[in-house]
């Protein structure tokens, strides 16, 4: 009997210890399970959006704009600050180097593998990021960046990696791990004396209206940044974009290239691994 | 006098002072009270930015809370002070909450 019950007992432990292993808990962080997840919802919600159209945002999402859009770009409205970036890019610092000197490939083609883990720095290094870094390390002064320099700036090294899709790496270090954790937390938390979080239009309402916009899916949102809006009447980086969003739901911004920013970029960028890169865009 | 009436009489000027209390115009706010109130919205704010999450219109409530005391309206400060504070209770109360509420929203 003392034997049976002790088999029992082994048997029950082995079936506990086996669960465990198998199914991950509710806190294990699976980024690329995450990311499936996330591209399913919207492939699933949107069944007739091709997966590369989700990179247009509102234009994926309704007709009429897509066609006044397609008309948009055989001028495009980015294109002026797409020759300034150009020619900054291509300018010499005044101790003589480069951009192309800060980035691998020299800058070009790039894109697609920002923002990254710095495991030296311990930190998310966004292009804005490292493109300041560039200019300090040269001794010139940092742009700000919601202005038109770095929106400019950004959007040659974008151009100039169209169609290749988003490759961002969470390396096996925990830290990875919690900056994506976080940049998911900013995403889903509401905040702003609206209440509403990223997710509220960009999950919970792509497609729809608000005002006279038509919301954008969230999956795809950052492969066409930076962006002109004819509401700004300019051009707009990522940071911009952020803290705009921000006040709109009338939250005070937080400092552009903040940590909680660099990993909401980082979160959003690594759920949409695998979409082609589209910036600069226009967007209305 | 009777205890009875004398409860009556204690009953009407109890009544009279609350009518002529009711009647007259409240205590205009004085610089101390705008100072305290303001005192007391600034630091439920700070809480906030502490919480990464202050709302424009706290911030906009104590702006003119600043701006209606140096024009020497105190009335109106310490009402925009109090609204400024209730805002910035209401965000710290939305940031608390919402430490674990975000993940209701979560795909998965």
């Amino acid at each position: 009997m003392r034997v049976r019950s002790a088999l029992s007992f082994v048997t029950a432990a082995l079936a506990l210890a086996a669960l465990s292993s198998a199914a991950p808990g509710a806190d294990t962080v699976d980024p690329a399970h995450e990311a499936k997840a996330f591209q399913d919802f919207f492939t699933k919600k949107f069944p007739k959006v091709k997966f590369e159209d989700f990179v247009n945002g509102p234009y994926s999402m309704n007709e009429d704009m897509r066609k006044q859009w397609e008309e948009k770009e055989q001028f495009p409205p980015y294109e002026f600050a797409l020759e300034a970036g150009k020619e900054m890019f291509a300018t010499p610092f005044k101790n003589g180097k480069t951009y192309a000197d800060c980035f691998a490939n020299g800058g070009i083609g790039v894109r697609q593998n920002y923002p990254y883990f710095d495991e030296k720095e311990g930190k998310v290094v966004t292009l804005e990021l490292a493109l300041n870094k560039c200019r300090e390390v040269n001794g010139e002064a940092a742009f700000s960046y919601v202005k038109e320099e770095m929106a400019s700036l950004t959007a040659y090294m974008a151009y100039t990696s169209r169609g290749k899709p988003f490759d961002i790496k969470i390396p096996n270090d925990p830290r990875a791990l919690e900056a994506f954790e976080k940049g998911k937390e900013y995403f889903y938390t509401r905040r702003g004396q609206l209440n509403f979080s990223c997710a509220s239009c960009h999950v919970q309402n792509p497609g729809e209206r608000i005002r006279a916009e038509i919301l954008a899916p969230a999956l795809g949102i950052l492969n066409a940044m930076p962006i002109y809006r004819s509401e700004w009447s300019g051009m707009g980086t990522i940071s911009r974009r952020f803290t705009t969003c921000n006040s709109q739901i009338r939250g005070v911004p937080l400092e552009p290239q903040s940590e909680e920013y660099r990993d909401l970029e980082y979160y959003l960028s690594y759920v949409s691994n695998g979409l082609p890169i589209s910036g600069p865009g226009a967007r209305p | 006098m009777s205890d009875r009436r004398r409860l009556a009489m204690k009953k009407i000027m109890f009544a009279a002072i609350m009518v002529v209390a009711a009647a007259m115009p409240a205590r205009a706010a004085s610089e101390a009270d705008f100072k305290a109130a303001f005192a007391a919205a600034d630091s439920a704010e700070k809480d906030a930015g502490r919480l990464r999450n202050q709302w424009t219109t706290t911030e906009a409530a104590l702006t003119a809370a600043k701006k209606a005391a140096e024009a020497g309206n105190f009335d109106q400060a310490v009402k925009s002070a109090q609204e400024a504070e209730a805002l910035a209770k209401a965000s710290i109360f939305q940031a608390t909450s919402e430490k674990e509420r975000w993940k209701d929203l979560e795909i998965r």
